[in-house]
């Protein structure tokens, strides 16, 4: 059966490049990189080579990369470490409600450990409003964590805004661009972020590896103890082979970026107008321009998400829902509730999110399969009265 | 993580739609907890002659729903209220554990179109 894969905001495969990054650091070159010998010499420049790659894509410093084992530890780190280093200075932090679990459930944990937070309503778009943002901060607020681009809907939040207004009061302002890299051009400078996560699986890295920019002079205590290694920042040896593989998977996402996202938002675009011109009652949640080159968050009215899904499954198409029986909880996606997605529209909420190794071909297939799914559901759905 | 037999009901539902002037109509279930099933019956003496079903829900929802009708079609009225979620569960073979309370309503639905029957007939 035909197989199509659009859950790239999920994860991605390894890229062939990066596979073969990788490959040597298992058998040949396994030396710890603390080493002082020959095994360790062999793999220290990978991991300097590799923070090299990183720092190019985002245009910081190689010293300013701190390697971590995925993007969730990236976010706790930035979050965890800020609040425990800057406690003379305040407890409040500002972030808002659309943020990945990463970091909101971090969040209520430092709730329940003294911190106060102010979470940012969106609106329809899921868009955030700076002039919210800049009255939220008070003497007391110590961090800005504002995501680049939502995972679920891909909507984009006016970075540079938010930076401009960390700088004019000062607050320090982490981002979770996991989503981002390699999707569209970030700049830390130009943003003026202070701590900015990434996630190896994301960008066509492997699985279990990421990095956090830590802009040079950022006090921050570590989330890991232990050893010396990430210039005291992250403890543990380094995953040489995953580093490098991260490397590999930034610097071809930096070269990429461009040819690669133009196709995939053409694909994107395709599949958005293909949709909606076949299927009436659809919905699209996210911003209609501000928005990731590559995901599609639309929600079919009348139909819960998980049955959609095993129907696109059956049909070898690999997408993803906010429905509750998706989201491993009893409520549907709280981005969506955070939108003011009517409920059963946002147990409808299904996602597509496209990458490199997309084709017209998978578009046009999905465009195909879906509108008789879609028609044989709504004929079982007690909510959907057939328009005359 | 679904049984073959959940997939064989979800995919080949039996028993979809709605029975126009049916003598008893049951739903149980909300938009926000993303369930919602909807059974409608013709009953002749005290038998289930012909049950039909429409739900929004997930993939165990709609297997539920389906094969609840096929366990209560041709039932007396008693025998069909003896059904209970649970059964409808173990002739699916299973459902996951975090599918038992939130998409195993469909014996519900069931009872609720029974009742609903019982009143109209005063
Ligand atoms: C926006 C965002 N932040 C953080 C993460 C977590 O990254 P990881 O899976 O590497 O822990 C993800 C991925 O699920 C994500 O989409």
């Amino acid at each position: 059966m035909k197989q199509v894969y659009m859950d790239y905001n999920a994860t991605t495969p390894v890229r062939p490049e990066v596979l073969e990054e990788m490959l040597p650091f298992f058998r040949e070159h396994f030396g710890n990189p603390s080493s002082v010998h020959w095994a360790g010499r062999q793999v220290s420049g990978a991991v300097e080579n590799a923070r090299e790659q990183v720092a190019r894509l985002i245009n910081c410093s190689p010293a300013e990369i701190v390697f971590t084992s995925c993007g969730s530890e990236g976010d706790n780190m930035s979050l965890k470490g800020t609040v425990d280093a800057l406690r003379d200075k305040g407890n409040h932090i500002v972030t808002t409600t659309v943020e990945h679990p990463a970091v909101l459930s971090t969040c209520q944990y430092l709730e329940k450990n003294g911190c106060e937070v102010t979470y940012l309503p969106v609106d329809e778009h899921g868009m955030i409003d700076s002039a919210q943002l800049e009255k939220a901060i008070t003497e007391k607020t110590i961090l800005i964590s504002i995501m680049w681009g939502n995972n679920e809907t891909g909507t984009l939040f006016p970075v540079e805004e938010i930076g401009a207004i960390a700088q004019k009061y000062k607050v320090r302002f982490h981002t979770d661009a996991v989503q981002a890299i390699g999707k569209i051009p970030v700049d830390v400078q130009k943003a003026n972020v202070d701590l900015l996560v990434l996630s190896g699986h994301k960008v066509g890295g492997p699985k279990g590896v990421g990095a956090v920019y830590v802009r040079r002079g950022t006090r921050m205590t570590p989330l890991i103890h232990g050893g010396h290694q990430e210039r005291n920042r992250r403890a543990g040896t380094h995953n040489v082979a995953a580093i490098a593989g991260l490397g590999k998977a930034c610097e071809l996402a930096g070269e990429r970026i461009e040819g690669d996202y133009q196709r995939v938002r053409d694909l994107r675009d395709r599949l958005e107008r293909g949709i909606m011109e076949r299927i009436p009652e659809v919905k699209l949640n996210g911003h209609p321009e501000k928005r990731l080159p590559n995901t599609l968050n639309v929600s079919f009215a009348y139909i819960e998400g998980e049955s959609l899904l095993l129907n696109f499954d059956m049909k070898g198409i690999a997408a993803s829902s906010g429905s509750a029986c998706t989201s491993g909880s009893l409520e549907p996606s709280h981005v969506m509730g955070a939108m003011g997605v009517e409920i059963a529209l946002a147990h409808s909420s299904t996602r597509f999110s496209l990458g490199p190794d997309n084709t017209e071909e998978d578009v046009d297939y999905v465009l195909e399969v879906l509108p008789p799914i879609v028609e044989r559901l709504r004929e079982m759905s007690p909510l959907y009265k057939k328009k005359a | 993580m679904y049984s073959e037999k959940v997939m064989d009901h979800f995919s080949n539902p039996r028993n979809v739609g709605e029975i126009e002037n049916a003598d008893g109509v049951g739903e149980v279930g909300n938009a926000s907890c993303g369930d919602i099933m909807k059974i409608s019956l013709k009953i002749e003496g005290d038998v289930i002659k012909d049950i039909k079903f429409k739900t929004f829900g997930c993939g165990a929802a709609i297997a539920t729903s389906s094969m609840v009708t096929e366990m209560a079609m041709d039932k007396t009225l008693d025998e069909a209220l003896q059904l209970t979620n649970a059964a409808v569960a173990d002739a699916l073979d299973g459902l996951p554990g975090n599918k038992m309370h939130c998409s195993n309503l469909a014996a519900d639905a069931l009872h609720e179109a029974i009742k609903n029957y019982r009143e109209k007939q005063g």
